[in-house]
């Protein structure tokens, strides 16, 4: 095992290793690419930790996309995610290393995860962060959304250490693959005395996969009550194959089974950022609204030219949602160049 | 018989938001209250382990005097008893301390509880953190989001989605679960309901001191974050607002935004040349 002597002048911002559905959930690599934006300014260095079993490949990954150190716990009774476990493993490592940062993915395990650790450590955590700054006193500034979206909050932990933030998904770009980079890696032995999670894992299945998720999709279509109908709902769906995208309901069209309800966008439902939402029908309560902020164009459709939906939009249609979707295909199929 | 103990936040009812610019923060008491969302679907995951095997329900909440207002509609839809935690000294409290104050009262209201629910997530400050928080502070076991919930003797299983996978999960009580809002439909409180739980509900209102709170372990004081400023992202938006007949602004979408269209598209569009339009009637 490796011997590790403590250096408390050695600053360090962590990044929690969630590797579980590698390919979909690039979080850790945005984190660690936004950790080494960060590190040079509080002079600190960028660590991945990570508690798992035979994951080797994923130590590589790390260090090629910016960890300079990974901690790394590798033990059979680590081969699945394990709150209790984690939360046990974690606060035992950051109180020997005392790093300055801890980031974690914003993914649901994440979510569950990060406020045992921070409560343990009794230190602050921001939730769902979509920024991250160092301000003049080197203090680590969390940008954390609430209300859907519709209030930004700017949040600090002066005092309590670590400063720990977990950080939405995409908000930040990850560093290019280094296979030239390379990094220290220091293996923690599994404590043999951590008590067995009192959680038990009884089963578990990858949900059936969407051909493309809406979370990812580049135009969004969103349907609303003021479609008309479940049978005029449909052209959107003839629209969105047309321009390969994905089609998002509101809450009604879901609860009236128009769409499905893993279609439904808003607060309860899915976050979407697409180059370009349309929204037809809408009437853009704060629920709904506040999964679509990120979007970079939104077309809205409704014939009242006050719906709220209409002052968010960038280009606003007075018109009949069905009307005009019947027109907005006959358009596109005269000018897609097969 | 099976001793629930629900926690419930009132949030404010956002169709629009009471911000007050000047101190900073929210004009809670210009916001008309609500149960939060997912603390309602906890609410009803509990009455119905109740119906099912028996159980007696204490909602436990720490909020602004206003906030017994959900509590007794909490009571009017099935929960036996109330505890609402108000006191300056416990407001503005992060989840770190909220989850504090909200383990003690349950230290010193309810200390022997079989299960405790709480909403998976709030719908103002939307951290989630408050649940997973509380059972790390009485260290019992806990799990998050769950859709569906079920007890064979002193076992809780747990159905939820988490990041892609569908999990089932078990613990022996004393647990916590948070509820998230998939599974259940909460009822509606009657109205009988709801006037009996205003005229002869039970709810105890308790305040720091009621709990055993040390001084300087509550309210903002003694919460680790500190909130720098808030602000609306209104992005200055161009609003541009197209009116007509439909097939005409379909091509103006188009002349217009076209190449906007055609990058998110990743096709080649015509942006310029089109056909004379014929107006049809909509097909139903
Ligand atoms: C706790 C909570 C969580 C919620 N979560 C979500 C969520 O995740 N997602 C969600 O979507 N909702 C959610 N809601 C519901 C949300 O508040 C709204 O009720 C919902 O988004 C409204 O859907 P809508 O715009 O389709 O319908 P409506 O509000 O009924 O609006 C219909 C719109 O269509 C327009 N219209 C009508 N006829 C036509 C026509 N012929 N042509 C053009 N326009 C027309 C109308 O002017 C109106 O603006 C939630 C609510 C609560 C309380």
């Amino acid at each position: 095992m490796t011997k590790v002597t403590m250096n408390n002048d050695n600053r360090s911002i962590w990044v929690f290793g969630d590797y579980r559905n590698y390919f979909q959930n690039r979080v850790t690599l945005q984190l660690l690419a936004r950790a080494r934006e960060l590190a040079p300014r509080i002079g600190a260095a960028v660590c991945a930790v990570i508690f798992g079993n035979h994951v080797d490949e994923y130590i590589r990954e790390y260090i090629a996309h910016g960890a300079q150190t990974v901690y790394v716990c590798d033990h059979p009774r680590l081969k699945t995610y394990a709150v209790e476990t984690f939360t046990t493993l974690t606060a035992r490592l950051v109180m020997r290393y005392e790093p300055e940062i801890f980031l974690i993915g914003a993914t649901d395990f994440g979510r569950e995860f990060a406020p045992r650790a921070a409560k343990r450590l009794k230190t602050g955590l921001t939730a769902d962060c979509v920024g991250l700054d160092i301000n003049e006193t080197g203090l680590l500034v969390q940008t954390a959304p609430s209300f859907g979206g519709n209030l930004i909050a700017r949040i600090i932990t002066p005092e309590a250490r670590p400063q720990m933030a977990t950080v939405r998904p995409g908000t930040f770009p990850e560093r290019p693959h280094d296979d030239q980079a390379t990094g220290q890696v220091i293996a923690i032995p599994f404590p043999e005395d951590i008590p067995c999670d009192r959680v038990r894992l009884v089963h578990s299945e990858r949900k059936p996969p969407r051909e493309q998720r809406i979370e990812d999709a580049r135009i969004v279509i969103c349907g609303g009550r003021g479609m008309g109908s479940r049978t005029k709902f449909k052209k959107l769906f003839e629209m969105a194959r047309l321009m390969g995208a994905e089609v998002g309901a509101t809450r009604p069209v879901v609860y009236s089974r128009w769409a499905e309800h893993d279609s439904l966008v808003g607060q309860a439902g899915k976050h979407v950022h697409p180059q370009v939402l349309f929204s037809f029908g809408v009437s853009g309560a704060i629920q709904h609204t506040a999964a679509i902020h990120d979007a970079d164009l939104i077309i809205a459709v409704n014939k009242n030219p006050h719906a709220a939906i209409m002052k968010m939009a960038d280009v606003a249609i007075v018109a009949d949602a069905s009307q005009f979707c019947s027109a907005l295909i006959r358009e596109l199929r005269k000018r897609i160049r097969e | 018989m099976l001793k629930l103990l629900v926690c419930i936040k009132q949030v404010p009812m956002v169709t629009e938001l009471p911000w007050d610019a000047a101190t900073g923060s929210l004009k809670r008491y210009m916001a008309e209250g609500m149960m939060n969302p997912a603390c309602k679907h906890a609410l009803e995951a509990a009455v119905q382990i109740k119906s099912l095997y028996g159980a007696h329900i204490t909602v436990l909440s720490m909020g602004p005097p206003a906030a017994e207002e959900v509590l007794r509609e909490a009571l009017a839809m099935g929960a036996d008893r109330g505890v609402l935690l108000t006191d300056p000294r416990m407001a503005g409290a992060d989840t770190l301390i909220t989850s504090h104050t909200l383990a003690m009262a349950i230290r010193k209201q309810c200390p022997d509880f079989d299960l405790i629910l709480c909403g998976s997530c709030t719908s103002d400050s939307e951290t989630a953190q408050v649940g997973p928080q509380i059972a790390e502070a009485l260290d019992i076991a806990g799990a998050a989001y769950a859709a569906h919930i079920a007890i064979e003797g002193r076992t809780v299983q747990v159905q939820r989605e988490c990041d892609d996978f569908l999990e089932t999960l078990e613990m022996e009580m004393p647990a916590l679960v948070t509820i998230a809002t998939t599974g259940h439909h909460p009822r509606y409180a009657s109205l009988p309901g709801l006037q009996n739980a205003f005229e002869c509900g039970d709810i105890a209102v308790l305040d720091a001191d009621a709990i055993g709170l040390e001084p300087g372990t509550s309210g903002m004081k003694a919460s680790p974050t500190r909130i720098l400023d808030v602000y609306t992202p209104t992005a200055g938006k161009t609003n541009v607002i197209l009116k007509g007949a439909a097939p005409k602004m379909a091509q103006t979408l188009f002349e217009r935004f076209g190449d906007r269209l055609s990058g998110a598209m990743a096709k080649d569009l015509k942006t310029h040349e089109h056909d004379d339009f014929h107006d049809e009637s909509d097909d139903e």
